[in-house]
């Protein structure tokens, strides 16, 4: 092993952490300020990638594409929160559950109905598509350094908007007492509709940035609901900066994990054995995580209103 | 007189059901919707074009398909299963496209002494020591593909090769299929989770053990993700990329595109197979439907030949089922893969052709046969079985 592996697979590590921020964030932010179980928060994702892939294909230009994917997914999270949520606020989680799920196979045949079966296809685009040479012998992809600054920026701007504006503040407001934030005024109502938005919105920017990475298809949204869920709960339900740090740490955990347990595992363990201990091991190395965490911090790392 | 009237209503309809034979009753059941519903859909849409090309018929009777969506789910493809058997009697069953899903309806099918004619997966334990007579395949074993691509790179002259799959039983049968051809040594091995998103972990690795090619076996949507990155790291112009026809089927290639761009893979049936009935199964499928077909789409249109030639050298007999064996054994269609015929295990012996993506003259990226890996290629089960 070789120390430019080595800082590579940071690189991988950080990378891929800052990508499950991008797809937590919106998820985090809805349950921590609406209480609302999504699951179709898959499906918000999988529509934003499959926007953002036609607005390429119809305008030619990902930078054009991407804005107006944004906008699209974050109008159409506002409909779905006043039709089929507004009546749900009052019930149980698993109303929400219910009522969400059946939201995931609408989405799915929706989509199928119009984009058909066949995966799309949205390419990076042509400026991003090589690799950088960081440093001599370590060569990184363009496009994932741009999804490294895109969730460092993202990141950047919601701890300004969460904790520096008066929108943040009836934010945290509602997510911390949500009966004395209307008391005071606030207009419950409408925020929540603004958060589903945004929260959609957000889903939409981690589709854009996925799916020149991954394959734009049906069901795509269900592949990522697991690791998501995951970060969440290791992050603190709710908590924005708990989805952060806990991205990253599922991230660097998972990575360091298939990159290093496997050849760890053969220095120690007859062949046969580390050949079939090792990918399992790396493959359950998130999960184990969780149970750590949650063994220590039952609400996770950094609990909503703490 | 309302009993008579019942009973003569009961008579008629035994005597309807008993002139039904000159018809024949097909149960189609496949994955049509969801993820791995491009497979299903392939698979039907050739199966259809096989039957039309039969004048509409099998074998001179009038047929019946009932098509059957399984949504990938091995519970409701036992359902459909009973269903399709016990209520509406079907001669005939196939369409399944992935291995666990058969096996939650095969004990169903063939307990019923139903013939079942396999348009794609063909489990190795069904081709050794489980091999049953009531079951033909005419697609391969799933190790054949990699088989042919082990064989292939050891006829390269690859010494070290790196190997990608999945952490499951059916990535290490394909991987097991690619070390008995394979002689070379390995510079390195990684199985992944199944359903992983991201590769990057794998491709440094790959880049920093030096291969000289990588062979990856990773199906659907895994495969499309790691081809995706495979190209965004620049691996494409270091390291040959070697893998099943599978990851390459025309339908990957119309949705991913560039990335594909020269890759070697292979296959039993290619778009440009040099055979009268392949250049008209080809020109009709795109004039049918729009697009290329795929070789899930030539399986599910050599499975309608095959019920066709059958029916017909029975000359409509179905009920006689030792004829039918027979008949179906016999395989007198033309497949368009050219030269086909069945080993006592029901599966082919047929070849298989090394594939390599390229841009066709209208922009498409297409396969182009870039030679033969086996020619008449039999699987390593079948002395196992006895039949």
């Amino acid at each position: 092993m070789t120390w430019i592996l080595f800082l590579e697979q940071c690189l991988n590590g950080l990378q891929f952490g800052l990508m499950l921020f991008l797809l937590v964030a919106g998820l985090t932010l809805i349950f921590g300020i609406m209480d609302v179980i999504n699951l179709a928060h898959g499906s918000l994702y999988m529509i934003g990638a499959y926007l953002v892939a036609t607005f390429t294909q119809a305008t030619g230009s990902f930078l054009l594409a991407v804005p107006l994917g944004l906008a699209a997914t974050a109008v159409i999270g506002m409909i779905i929160e006043v039709l089929v949520l507004r009546g749900l606020y009052k019930r149980d989680h698993l109303s929400q559950v219910l009522a969400t799920f059946a939201l995931i196979l609408i989405a799915n045949e929706t989509t199928r109905a119009i984009w058909g079966l066949q995966a799309l296809t949205l390419n990076v685009p042509e400026a991003l598509s090589g690799s950088v040479q960081l440093l001599p012998g370590l060569h990184y992809s363009a496009f994932r350094l741009v999804i490294i600054a895109v969730g460092l920026v993202v990141a950047a701007v919601l701890y300004f908007v969460v904790v520096r504006t008066r929108i943040g503040m009836l934010v945290r407001a509602g997510a911390s007492n949500r009966q004395m934030a209307t008391a005071m005024g606030t207009n419950i109502k409408w925020l929540f509709t603004a958060v589903f938005g945004a929260g959609a919105a957000l889903c939409a920017l981690a589709g854009a940035m996925l799916s020149p990475l991954l394959v734009v298809q049906v069901g795509m949204g269900e592949s990522i609901l697991i690791l998501a869920f995951v970060t969440v709960v290791i992050g603190g339900i709710g908590s924005m900066r708990g989805a952060f740090i806990g991205a990253l740490l599922v991230g660097i955990v998972d990575t360091f994990g298939r990159a290093f347990i496997p050849p760890m595992l053969k220095t120690i363990l007859p062949p046969a054995l580390a050949d079939a201990a090792g990918p399992s091991l790396a493959a359950i190395s998130i999960y184990l995580l969780m149970v750590i965490v949650l063994f220590w911090k039952p609400q996770g790392l950094f609990p909503a209103g703490s | 007189m309302k009993k008579k009237l019942l009973c003569l209503a009961l008579a008629s309809a035994i005597s309807l059901a008993a002139q039904a034979a000159d018809k024949v009753k097909v149960g189609f059941v496949s994955t049509l919707s969801g993820p791995g519903g491009v497979l299903g859909v392939a698979i039907r849409d050739g199966f259809q074009l096989g039957i039309e090309h039969a004048g509409g018929k099998l074998g001179g009777l009038p047929v019946e398909v009932l098509i059957e969506d399984d949504q990938q789910k091995p519970d409701v493809a036992k359902q459909l299963a009973e269903k399709l058997i016990k209520r509406d009697k079907v001669d005939f069953m196939t369409g399944i496209v992935f291995q666990n899903i058969l096996q939650a309806a095969q004990a169903t099918v063939l307990g019923a002494e139903t013939y079942y004619v396999s348009p794609n997966t063909g489990p190795s334990d069904l081709a050794g020591a489980g091999c049953n007579p009531y079951f033909f395949a005419v697609s391969w074993v799933s190790d054949s593909y990699s088989e042919a691509t082990g064989k292939n790179m050891t006829d390269k002259g690859y010494k070290n090769v790196f190997v990608i799959a999945p952490n499951y039983p059916g990535g290490k049968d394909v991987v097991n299929g690619f070390k008995r051809y394979y002689k070379g040594n390995y510079a390195g091995e990684a199985y992944t989770k199944l359903g992983q998103l991201d590769y990057a972990v794998e491709i440094s690795q790959m880049r920093a053990a030096k291969p000289d090619a990588v062979f990856f076996f990773l199906p659907g949507g895994m495969g499309v993700n790691f081809l995706k990155q495979w190209q965004q790291a620049g691996m494409n112009k270091d390291f040959p990329l070697f893998g099943t026809g599978w990851s390459f089927d025309q339908d990957t290639l119309a949705a991913v595109g560039e990335p594909t761009l020269g890759a070697l893979n292979t296959s039993h049936w290619n778009l440009d197979l040099d055979n009268a009935a392949n250049k008209k199964f080809v020109a009709d499928f795109e004039k049918k439907y729009g697009r290329l077909p795929n070789e899930f789409a030539a399986q599910g249109y050599d499975a309608a030949l095959l019920l066709d030639a059958a029916v017909r050298d029975v000359k409509g007999k179905i009920e006689d089922k030792a004829a039918l064996r027979k008949a179906l054994e016999a395989a007198s269609f033309k497949s368009v893969r050219g030269a086909f015929k069945f080993n006592k295990n029901h599966f082919p012996i047929q070849n298989y052709y090394l594939r390599q993506v390229v841009k066709d003259d209208k922009g498409r990226f297409v396969n182009k046969t870039a030679g033969t890996v086996f020619t008449d290629h039999q699987d390593a089960y079948v002395s196992a079985c006895n039949m």
